[in-house]
């Protein structure tokens, strides 16, 4: 029978009989072994692109943010594009690890590590961009009130941009701590099955985890607490780096639909970078029995429900400028559609809006090449997306006289090389050393009579 | 008159947990168990009570949105009142996403940081010694008892019956 007439539920988590021992030794196994052949090449390229991006930054920092292509009417554009998109990337894996979790979705324990590491590390991508942005990056601290030499002269509270602050290093922090709290029981398992210097590391990482029942308990209240605090962070996150456009008066931006549109389109865009992570991973880590067609199914069916309701957001959009009967709204959209870069809403729709919707397809949905394909589309179309509301919105303002054209130069190209250089070597290095696929977790969904340590004759059969 | 420890291993949890409830039907006090994952349905078993970390939360949540409501009003139109584009000194609803997330981030780290110092868990911490696989695939009982007849042949029985892998015992005081 194919899979595709069996009900999504009845389809196994995790296929190939694995028992617990099983589990432990395939999640640990990769680690304590030489890399794989496609890691040493993959971590290569991804380094380069990465020095690449570090010439560049030191480059623009050490000259000014002059090396960029911006102009006194596009006061915003590349490093905002970029900023905007990785932070919506960094959207999926609390998704995933929260809201999933409040829900009891069983089919989150085998994505939400390599999910939420995303997260981690498409913070600290999107967070490089203003800090270069500021000119000044030595000064970045002056973005926090404390007590200073110069008054104290106190932060403005009234400004989203310092919300975005406030947002971001919270997203950061809570991240990181969930993260960090999921991975200390797998830690612990490393430990106990290294020597030297590795188990002495393992065992600092680990914090003296034991397993006690009290332990797990608490463990298990801490981790849903903390799943009930971020799920209206993730929320309110995008929705503050969304009024850092709507709260101004450019025709385009200024639009109480921003909120709700921008988190929907972080969650489509973060899902599709972790179905596309998922999807290389499974193949090169051999996780084909842990990463399952039920995952990608599940996966899917979450990007054409949040691509369908971006597309909706586009036609409101649309829709809200001829009703508002405003000219500038009016001119703005008309501009994003006909103007110079109409070529750009075009790419946007086609990838965000109408790719999508080929995963209703059954054929589609189990073509994992496809799935890929659609995966990456949405990611460059999500990129564009931010490029034609912050660019297209900006070019074309209020006088004729100063109307221009935008165009990044090589420098804002390479910086952007260089933070996808940083975000792929900094995951490629997490494949490596940190267990990809929470071992505790996967445990519990096994059925229970998986849930077992494999018999000798079982071990000496693999 | 000190009492004894016993320790089983066990390959399953249905194993563990049909032990640890024979167990306490002798009348030995259940100590702990050690397992690979969090074990549904043991913590009656072993009468952990609820967890009270919900109230660090509430109470990290309070602190941290009542800090940040007043730094915001206290900097704001207070210690230097600057005015921006004609705005009252102290907007309230403008102060309201920086105390949304100093609640959340105040509430997630004083709940984190209390789960690690009640479990007693931080980084140059030795784990305690057991049954290396603990952390792996075997699910260990620990139980306790006092009664000298329970030693030898019963205990040992009562293990075997419930398909122990390795089982080994101490002094407590």
């Amino acid at each position: 029978m194919s899979l595709s007439c069996v009900p999504i539920e009845e389809v196994p988590l995790i296929t190939g009989g694995k028992t617990t021992t099983q589990v432990t030794e395939d999640v640990c196994g990769p680690l304590e072994r030489k890399p794989g052949k496609l890691w040493v090449p993959a971590f290569a390229v991804a380094l380069s692109a990465l020095l690449l991006g570090l010439i560049a930054t030191g480059y623009q920092i050490a000259t000014g943010i002059g090396t960029w292509g911006l102009n006194r009417t596009v006061g915003w554009a590349f490093d905002i594009t970029n900023f905007v998109f990785w932070i919506g990337i960094g959207h999926a894996g609390t998704l995933i690890s929260a809201v999933l979790l409040l829900n009891r979705q069983k089919w989150r324990t085998s994505i939400n590590r390599s999910a939420e590491a995303m997260t981690i590390f498409a913070v600290i991508c999107a967070a490089i961009f203003p800090l270069i942005h500021m000119g000044r990056p030595w000064l970045a601290h002056w973005v926090f009130p404390y007590p200073n030499t110069r008054g104290s002269l106190w932060v403005n509270f009234r400004s989203p941009l310092l919300w975005d602050v406030f947002a971001i290093s919270t997203y950061f922090i809570i991240s990181l701590v969930f993260w960090y709290l999921g991975l200390i029981p797998d830690f612990a398992t490393i430990r106990d099955r290294a020597r030297g210097i590795r188990k002495k590391l393992f065992g600092w990482l680990s914090f003296g985890w034991d397993g006690s029942a009290r332990t797990w308990s608490r463990y298990e209240v801490t981790c849903m607490l903390l799943a009930a605090l971020a799920t209206p962070l993730v929320v309110s996150v995008h929705s503050v780096v969304s009024m850092d456009f709507a709260t101004t008066i450019i025709p385009g931006w200024h639009t109480t639909l921003f909120p709700p549109y921008f988190v929907i389109g972080a969650i489509f865009s973060g899902f599709a970078m972790v179905l596309m992570l998922m999807l290389i991973a499974r193949k090169v880590m051999s996780f084909e029995d842990y990463i399952t067609r039920r995952h990608i199914l599940a996966m899917c069916k979450v990007i054409v429900f949040t691509g369908t309701i971006v597309g909706a957001s586009y036609a409101t959009e649309l829709f809200m400028a001829w009703y508002s009967g405003n000219e500038y709204e009016q001119f703005a959209f008309n501009n994003r559609i006909n103007g110079p870069f109409g070529w750009a809403y075009l790419i946007m729709v086609g990838c965000n809006v109408i790719a999508p919707q080929l995963l209703w397809i059954r054929k589609v949905r189990n073509s994992l090449g496809l799935v890929f394909v659609i995966t990456i589309l949405v990611n460059i179309g999500m990129w564009f997306e931010r490029f034609v509301i912050i660019v297209v919105s900006l070019h074309r303002d209020f006088l004729t006289s100063s109307w221009t054209s935008y165009a990044p130069t090589s420098i804002e190209i390479a910086t952007l090389i260089g933070s996808f250089g940083l975000f792929f070597t900094l995951f490629l290095l997490f494949c490596r050393f940190f267990p990809m696929i929470a071992m505790s977790e996967v445990k519990t969904v096994l059925p229970a009579e998986q849930r077992r340590a494999s018999t000798r004759e079982e071990d000496h059969s693999e | 008159m000190s009492n004894r420890r016993e320790f089983a291993s066990f390959a399953t949890d249905e194993q563990l947990i049909a032990a640890a409830k024979a167990c306490r039907a002798q009348g030995m006090i259940l100590v702990d168990t050690y397992s690979p994952y969090p074990l549904h349905g043991i913590d009656p078993v072993l009468n952990i009570r609820r967890s009270r970390l919900p109230w660090v939360t509430f109470i990290g949540g309070v602190v941290g949105l009542s800090i940040a409501l007043w730094f915001q009003y206290w900097s704001s139109s207070v210690s230097w009142p600057i005015n921006v584009g004609g705005k009252p000194f102290d907007s309230l609803p403008a102060f309201v996403p920086v105390a949304f997330e100093s609640l959340i981030l105040v509430a997630g780290l004083a709940t984190a940081g209390a789960f690690l110092l009640r479990c007693g868990l931080f980084p140059t911490k030795k784990a305690r010694k057991m049954d290396a696989r603990v952390t792996n695939d075997h699910f260990v009982l620990v139980v306790e008892h006092k009664d000298a007849r329970m030693t030898g042949g019963r205990i040992d029985e009562l293990w075997a019956s419930h398909g122990a892998l390795d089982t080994w015992s101490e002094l407590s005081s």
